[in-house]
């Protein structure tokens, strides 16, 4: 016999109450990666070496500030995700671990934010 | 965790890391692990640069100037060979998430075909680079 509600079979949530969509969102961001990245590494191979008003105009144009704007949402998200598994697979102290899992985060939204910053100076000019 | 009350004998452990050697698929995932934590790191690399453009001509100067030293130069050839070998692992990783591509034989070439495909994309990419100016 199973203790189990109707409900929570439903839900499918397990003790944690994100079921799946770590995994999910972990796979979602990596497929939206391979175009994302495959397209930064041609804008950055195409930047080598070029003066500053050649990589100013570049990074400035509306369609370089879109891609990098979708590129940093879905790398950023994507990395989170992984250094939050490393962590909680090798750092076993509750409090070391949590207060990891926070750093990651800090981490994150800090790199963002300079990112962000960047794309929207270099767009609308300052 | 669980502690050995005393006079009780240890309990066996499952073989560890140590134990085993080393085989391919093994160290491609470990691998794939390494690399994703240098490419975390990485991109704040790429955050700064990014940001130096923002700011002005002299900072990106010498931002561009840090990032094209042979250190810095060397830095970029580990960042961009993680780059490619995490995204060939990925890719299997969502080939493998079907269910397919799993046999071990298949496996083990897989994960060797991995590895030197990294390398050689790189040399590639580094190729195009210099061929670019």
């Amino acid at each position: 016999m199973t203790m189990r509600t109707p409900l929570s079979k439903v839900r499918g949530l397990g003790s944690a109450k994100d079921g799946t969509e770590h995994f999910w969102h972990q796979r979602l961001t990596a497929v939206a990666n391979i175009p994302l990245v495959l397209i930064g590494l041609y804008l950055v191979v195409s930047l080598v070496g070029a003066p500053y008003d050649e990589v100013y105009q570049t990074l400035s144009s509306p369609l370089t500030a879109i891609f990098l704007f979708l590129f940093s949402l879905s790398v950023l998200a994507h990395m989170k995700l992984g250094m939050q598994v490393v962590i909680e697979d090798y750092v076993h102290g509750e409090l070391n671990k949590v207060l990891l899992v926070m750093l990651n985060t800090f981490f994150v939204l800090f790199t963002g934010a300079l990112i962000l910053f960047a794309i929207f100076k270099l767009a609308f000019g300052a | 965790m669980n502690e050995t009350k005393t006079g009780m004998k240890s309990r066996p452990l499952s073989p560890h890391l140590s134990i085993y050697k080393p085989i391919p698929t093994m160290v491609a995932s470990i691998i794939h692990r390494i690399t994703g934590i240098g490419l975390y790191l990485g991109m704040f690399l790429f955050a700064w640069w990014l940001f130096a453009a923002a700011t002005n001509q002299a900072y990106f100067e010498w931002v561009n100037g840090l990032f094209g030293s042979w250190i810095g130069r060397i830095l970029l050839l580990g960042f961009s060979w993680a780059l490619i070998h995490h995204m060939i692992g990925g890719i299997k990783h969502l080939v493998q998430d079907t269910g397919r591509a799993m046999e071990k034989n298949f496996t083990t070439k897989l994960a060797k075909a991995h590895i030197a495909l990294s390398v050689i994309l790189t040399v590639l990419l580094w190729m195009a680079a210099y061929a670019v100016r």
